[in-house]
């Protein structure tokens, strides 16, 4: 694998974005690999969340470019961007569920938006996607409020995941779930990305998570990446917080633990 | 022959001796001594996928045999993909062939053994209920509710006046910050929107009363009738349904939405008393704001019916004010005030109850703001009634 030529599905460059006066990002310089899985870590507020609805075009960047799969989201038309759209799937920090349909129908919203399928066909996507995230099958029939916490974030995901897309987006996926769900939601998302070929853009604190999917890593601080990554590069890191971050108590008890695993 | 192809099987022999299909098509049938090869060629997507369902469909096997499906030239493969081919060898499994996978490229493999791992039929909306025997259900479960839902009212209305009685035992326990922001919201914010209306709507009644009035030839009566519909009823009805559609409809979605995000069960749960925090605030504003927007509206209005009368009947302002000083007790003008605190109570209490009562998501508090408008306003008119005949009653 050559890391020159390789093949960027997302690049940033130069970003500012603030709300305001409070400047969230300023020059922030960013690539993600098509096929990777980038998990994207900082301190709460560092600005993980804002930088994914960035790229994603919900919110407007005050300067620097952003290209997704070689287009620029600024120049976009409207129509270009709907297509562009269809192409990543999205899951929201706290799931963003249509509150007025069931889980099942959730799912079929993007494809009903973008493809004619038959109904049939609709309801066997919805259905494996839902047993896929993790779901028992009587979730499909039930409104997002009759969900408890992780079994909306799941539900997202699924929703996310249903127009196959080339890219995923996840805001913290694994916060909320139990440890054992945390974990298949990491096989899950291992399993997608080798048989997609899905480039996965993970915001998290999940240092497991880190450890058992990413193949690399980007440390969101000072309002700018300021390191990329392996997690052996972490480890070398000399910026205070990098280490606090994964020399930490938890960051140990975690390697420890994959160490275990090998 | 083994394959058909169930669109050409009425059409004889000779195409169903050809199962091969056109090249653009997703799958492609063969013949081979005992074996059927069925290829799936091109893209197995889902942006493909209709097709290829649509293909699948019509492929109806017709005797015992051995079938292979051949991966060889697929080109690209998604999980809808996936579940197609898993969907089809799965079928032909239960029709009685022996199926199975040839030239399976690892990675498809792995996506049809994730799909196959995830055959779960589920239900994707709660069984619906159609039959008369439902509706009748639902008209008996609604009528039942209403009553209920107005019992509760009043139930609510006996929490607010006990949080208020303890307010006034013990005044430090009132919030007034919140309190100074409801009044300016309910109250200051109006001003614009409710002075219009009631502009045009005294220049309204002035232009009619005018016009019917001067068929007797009284279209002096013009300054009585402005004086009294508008100080009595029309001043204050106006206002209250105004701010009934502009307050309480807020304090609806607002404690609504505060119910969605958990607020109110955070508030219960840290020891303070939602009534006192959330709706008694609301409720105070909106009696103290309301009277003083009715006495508002009604100086407006009469200036409106003022302004027509001079402009257009030649009622001098003075002529007015002598007019209607006659028409006129204080009574007329009190009648109207005294209303005003009670209606100002119905509707933000009923604001604040439907609030309460979201539950869920979104929807919920769009049916919730909906039923606090309707029951205010309906409790509003109702309450006027009464009123109407209690003053009457008294001779006021
Ligand atoms: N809509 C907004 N208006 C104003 N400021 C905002 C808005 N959204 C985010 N911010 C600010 O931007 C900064 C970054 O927020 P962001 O949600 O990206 O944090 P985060 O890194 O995702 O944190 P967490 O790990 O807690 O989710 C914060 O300081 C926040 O206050
Ligand atoms: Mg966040």
């Amino acid at each position: 694998m050559a890391t020159d030529d390789m093949e960027h599905v997302i690049r940033v460059r130069g970003l500012k974005t603030a709300f305001g006066r409070h400047v969230v990002h300023d020059g922030l310089d960013l690539d993600v690999r098509k096929g990777e899985i980038l998990g994207v870590v900082g301190g709460s507020g560092s600005g993980k969340s804002v930088l994914l609805r960035t790229i994603i075009g919900l919110n407007r960047p005050v300067a620097g470019e952003i290209e997704v799969l070689g287009q620029n989201i600024g120049k976009l038309e409207e129509s270009e961007f709907r297509t562009l759209a269809t192409r990543w799937g999205v899951l929201f920090q706290f799931g963003a569920l249509f509150s007025s349909l069931t889980v099942a129908q959730n799912v079929q919203v993007p494809i009903r938006e973008h493809l004619k399928l038959p109904q049939t066909l609709m309801d066997e996507i919805a259905s494996y996607k839902i047993s896929m995230v993790g779901l028992p099958p009587e979730a499909g029939a039930k409104f997002p409020a009759e969900l408890s916490g992780g079994m909306r974030k799941r539900a997202g995901l699924a929703r996310a995941l249903a127009l196959d897309p080339e890219i995923l987006f996840l805001d913290e996926p694994t916060s909320g779930l139990d440890p054992i769900g945390a974990a298949a939601f990491d096989r899950l998302i291992r399993q997608l990305r080798d048989a997609l070929g899905l480039t996965v853009f993970l915001v998290t604190h999940d240092l497991d998570t880190l450890n058992a999917v990413c193949d690399r890593i980007a440390v969101l601080a000072e309002k700018h990446v300021i390191v990329v990554g392996t997690m052996e590069d972490m480890l070398q890191q000399e910026h205070p917080w990098v280490r606090d971050y994964f020399h930490g108590p938890r960051a140990r008890a975690a390697r420890a633990s994959v160490e275990q695993g090998r | 022959m083994v394959w058909c192809i169930g669109s050409l099987e009425q059409q004889g022999e000779a195409f169903v001796q050809q199962p091969v299909l056109s090249d653009a098509a997703p799958i492609q049938v063969e013949q081979h001594e005992g074996v059927c090869v069925i290829r799936a060629t091109g893209a197995w997507t889902i942006d493909t996928s209709a097709t290829v369902a649509q293909v699948l469909n019509r492929l109806s096997p017709a005797a015992d045999q051995t079938v292979q499906i051949d991966l060889d030239g697929l080109s690209a493969l998604d999980t809808t993909g996936a579940w197609l081919l898993y969907r089809l060898k799965r079928d032909l499994r239960y029709a009685g062939f022996s199926v199975s996978f040839v030239n399976v490229r690892e990675s498809y493999g792995a996506l049809i053994e994730a799909v196959a791992q995830h055959d779960a039929p589920c239900p994707i909306s709660p069984p619906a209920e159609h039959s008369l025997i439902c509706q009748i259900e639902d008209l008996g479960r609604g009528t039942v509710r209403a009553f209920q839902s107005l019992m509760d009212l009043v139930g609510y209305t006996g929490l607010v006046v006990a949080a208020f009685a303890r307010v006034i035992a013990n005044p430090r326990r009132m919030r007034w910050a919140s309190l100074v922001h409801h009044l300016e919201h309910v109250g200051l914010k109006a001003m614009p929107i409710v002075g219009l209306m009631s502009l045009l709507i005294g220049v309204v009644i002035a232009q009619q009363g005018e016009f019917q009035l001067r068929r007797f030839g009284g279209e002096y009566f013009v300054v009585d009738l402005l004086g009294i519909s508008i100080l009595r009823e029309i001043g204050i009805l106006l206002t209250a349904i105004m701010v009934a559609g502009r307050s309480g409809s807020a304090f609806t979605a607002q404690i609504g939405t505060m119910m969605l995000n958990e607020e109110v069960d955070a508030i219960r749960t840290l020891g303070i008393d939602p009534v006192e925090t959330l709706v008694l605030p609301r409720v105070l504003a909106l009696i103290i704001m309301l009277p003083a927007l009715t006495f508002y509206s009604d100086i407006v209005a009469l200036l409106g019916g003022g302004l027509f009368a001079w402009l257009s009947l030649d009622i001098s302002p003075g002529a007015f004010i002598r007019r209607l000083n006659d028409a006129i007790t204080l009574d007329t003008f009190l009648v109207g005030m005294y209303k005003a605190p009670f209606f100002a109570a119905v509707i933000a209490i009923a604001g604040c109850f439907e609030g309460m009562r979201v539950r869920g998501g979104a929807e919920s508090v769009g049916e919730h703001t909906t039923r606090s408008v309707v029951e205010s306003i309906f409790l509003v008119i109702v309450l006027d009634a009464m009123f109407a005949v209690f003053f009457s009653t008294i001779g006021m």
